[in-house]
């Protein structure tokens, strides 16, 4: 995994809670055995409508959200599947960072292994985090990982608190089997200790 | 310090606790599916690792099998098989393979070989996992960066989640399922009431459930976010267990139960928070919308969206309807279907499929209605054979399936046609779930049969005494 600092550019918003990995990454493409290249298909039935055109109404369709690389999330965000392939897709797509009130367990640890930021903030600072981004210009938003920061398109700093562990793994693009077979002397004696033979 | 079952079950699994560190806990049981883990086998390939514990993983296919019998047409699909079959050849790791006669869900073939047991890790790439915590075991979903780290060492780094006691109290009326049960309780608590949590099922209610229902409940577990959900061992589950083919034999099996009964919490422990649901009033639990919070009883309506206090709540619910083709205070009742998922993890054990079968028994499905059983193995399949279930059902005018996922997520050929509006048995009803545009409701196996028969929702309870439909 590259190590993941600072996040920054344009900001995207899709203000609807309880968004679910299916919705995320629809189940046609999960038959992919590939971690990579499901950034065309993120959102898909939500983005395209049946005969594969655009729908003008789905929120990250708008021109002022083209190339955002954070996303502005409503509660429980990747809520439902366990499927990785949600975090794949969402950082293919071009994503490095999404804020939210709350994620969904698996969906936030599956950000966490992928480099993709899941940084939660308290209700009403996402809501004005929203409420500060143009939506007729487009904005510009930081995540700094390394401050603990988000900085809004107003410039106001917003500190979030993150898994100093996750975070560590995160700055120093650590690989966590190597970090656990560290401690493969502990796993043999638990081994050996419960009779696992 | 008296204890919960929850804390018991990670204490016997730490391998490593370090100030500042997520904990390291030993997985005792890997359950392996095709739609999650070929990424991680590669993992394993690049990194020139093995599988540290192949005896202690076990592999089947289930998510995007077949239920019709022949060659597969979908070429990713059966690719995605191939690799499976090819990686546990490769890494040493069991297979029950399609036509094995032991393949079938995972989390129906984990308790019914007997490898599901309490006091166990259990992980697996899949968020119904959960499932498995109906035996006193410690389970819950892993994505698959997580399905390779246990592969490569037979640990997993967790955070030690919050705990919950979720006590239903009362007694669960004649005629209602645990399907009704969990639905009921996710409907109070809402979809996301459990992040966080490791959660305790207990109370009179729980306890006079059969194990099969046990696993309804714990398998919904993550329908509200809860990490794990778990019921303490009993002589329910003792018995359920006894004579598996991988659970302890003789001697082993006495000292086995002694040590399952410790597992319980003990009495005066605490938990980070306590919720009570009861179910003396319950009546059968219909979802209306596309999360599974968004329920109501059979003998209610569609709710207006405008009765939200949130304005989040508002304009999901608005979202909802407009998917689900539905009007605010549209009756439940009375409202026409055209399709029946019986079927699931949630929902397509041996007594599953007898509740089902026994609505159905000796009646018709309505002509308009598409209807379809999917049992959760081969070997509740053939066991429902045996009983003669496949001839109620077939008689009836329901498809009689191979055991798979199915259309739960409908990534084999069975899923819905836009706009079609389904009674299923399944744990999901998000947009597009069973199909682009399909319109799922979530009810219990009796719940299903009835509206098949009636092609529209009716009160199972109210069955006996109304005209069957032609």
């Amino acid at each position: 995994m590259n190590p993941v600092r600072v996040v920054s550019g344009r900001v995207a918003v899709l203000d609807r809670p309880d968004v679910d990995t299916d919705q995320i990454i629809p189940k046609q493409f999960l038959k992919r055995i590939e971690r990579t290249g499901y950034g065309p298909f993120a959102f898909f039935d939500w983005r395209y409508d049946e005969d594969g055109e655009e729908r003008p109404e789905f929120e990250l369709n708008r021109p002022q959200f083209d190339g955002a690389c954070v996303l502005l999330a409503g509660r429980n965000f990747g809520c439902g599947s366990s499927r990785e392939h949600a975090a794949w897709a969402l950082s293919d797509y071009g994503f490095g960072a999404i804020v939210a009130p709350s994620f969904g367990d698996i969906f936030r640890t599956n950000a966490g292994k992928n480099g993709l930021l899941a940084i939660v903030l308290p209700p009403d600072e996402v809501d004005r985090l929203m409420e500060s981004v143009d939506l007729d210009t487009g904005s510009e938003m930081t995540v700094d990982l390394e401050r603990r920061v988000v900085v809004g398109p107003d410039g106001r700093e917003v500190p979030f608190e993150f898994d100093e562990d996750t975070r560590h793994r995160l700055l120093n693009g650590l690989d966590d089997i190597a970090l656990t077979l560290r401690h493969e002397d502990a796993i043999a004696a638990y081994e050996t200790a419960h009779a696992i033979a | 310090m008296p204890e919960t079952l929850f804390e018991k079950l990670w204490k016997r699994h730490v391998v490593c606790e370090e100030a500042g560190e997520p904990t390291l806990l030993y997985v005792d049981l890997h359950l392996v599916h095709e739609v999650t883990s070929a990424q991680a086998f590669e993992g394993l390939r690049l990194g020139g690792r093995r599988v540290r514990r192949p005896e202690l993983t076990v592999a089947t296919m289930d998510h995007n099998v077949p239920t019709l019998p022949g060659p597969i047409s979908d070429d990713l699909a059966r690719a995605q098989l191939e690799a499976l079959r090819a990686n546990c050849e490769e890494f040493g790791i069991t297979l029950h393979a399609t036509g094995s006669g032991h393949e079938g869900i995972v989390h129906v073939i984990g308790p019914e070989l007997g490898l599901t047991q309490p006091g166990k890790l259990i992980v697996c790439g899949d968020s119904h996992t959960s499932t498995h915590g109906a035996f006193g075991a410690l389970a819950f979903g892993i994505g698959t960066s997580e399905v390779e780290h246990v592969l490569a060492t037979q640990t997993l780094l967790q955070q030690k989640p919050r705990t919950m006691l979720l006590e239903i109290s009362g007694t669960l009326p004649q005629a209602l399922t645990a399907k009704d049960l969990i639905l009921g309780a996710i409907g109070q608590v809402g979809v996301s009431g459990g992040v966080g949590y490791a959660v305790e099922y207990a109370g009179e209610a729980i306890r006079s459930l059969s194990m099969e229902q046990r696993m309804t409940v714990c398998n919904m577990s993550i329908e509200w976010g809860a990490r794990a959900g778990m019921v303490a061992p009993d002589d329910t589950t003792f018995a359920y267990l006894e004579g598996r083919p991988h659970a302890p034999q003789a001697a082993e099996w006495k000292r086995a139960v002694e040590d399952w009964r410790a597992l319980a919490s003990d009495p005066g422990a605490t938990y980070d928070t306590h919720v009570v649901v009861d179910v003396d009033d319950l009546v059968p639990q219909v979802t209306w919308g596309t999360n599974p919070g968004m329920v109501v009883p059979v003998t209610g309506s569609v709710p207006d969206p405008a009765s939200y206090e949130s304005a989040d709540d508002r304009a999901a619910a608005e979202r909802a309807l407009a998917y689900m083709g539905l009007r605010p205070g549209q009756r439940i009742e009375g409202l026409a279907i055209d399709r029946v998922f019986i079927g699931s993890c949630t929902n397509a054990r041996i007594e599953d499929l007898r509740a089902a079968a026994a609505v159905v028994a000796g009646r018709t499905v309505d002509p308009r209605v598409e209807a379809l059983v999917v049992p959760g193995s081969a070997s509740v399949r053939r066991q429902a054979e045996r009983e003669g279930l496949d001839r109620v059902f077939l008689d009836a005018g329901f498809d009689w399936r191979l055991a798979g996922c199915s259309m739960c997520l409908g990534m084999n050929p069975d899923i819905l046609r836009p706009g079609e509006r389904c009674a299923s048995t399944s744990n999901r009803n998000f947009e597009g779930r069973q199909g682009r545009g399909g319109r799922t409701h979530l009810v219990s196996p009796q719940m299903a049969a009835a509206a098949a028969l009636h092609g529209r929702f009716v009160d199972v309870r109210t069955l006996e005494h109304e005209p069957v439909a032609a």
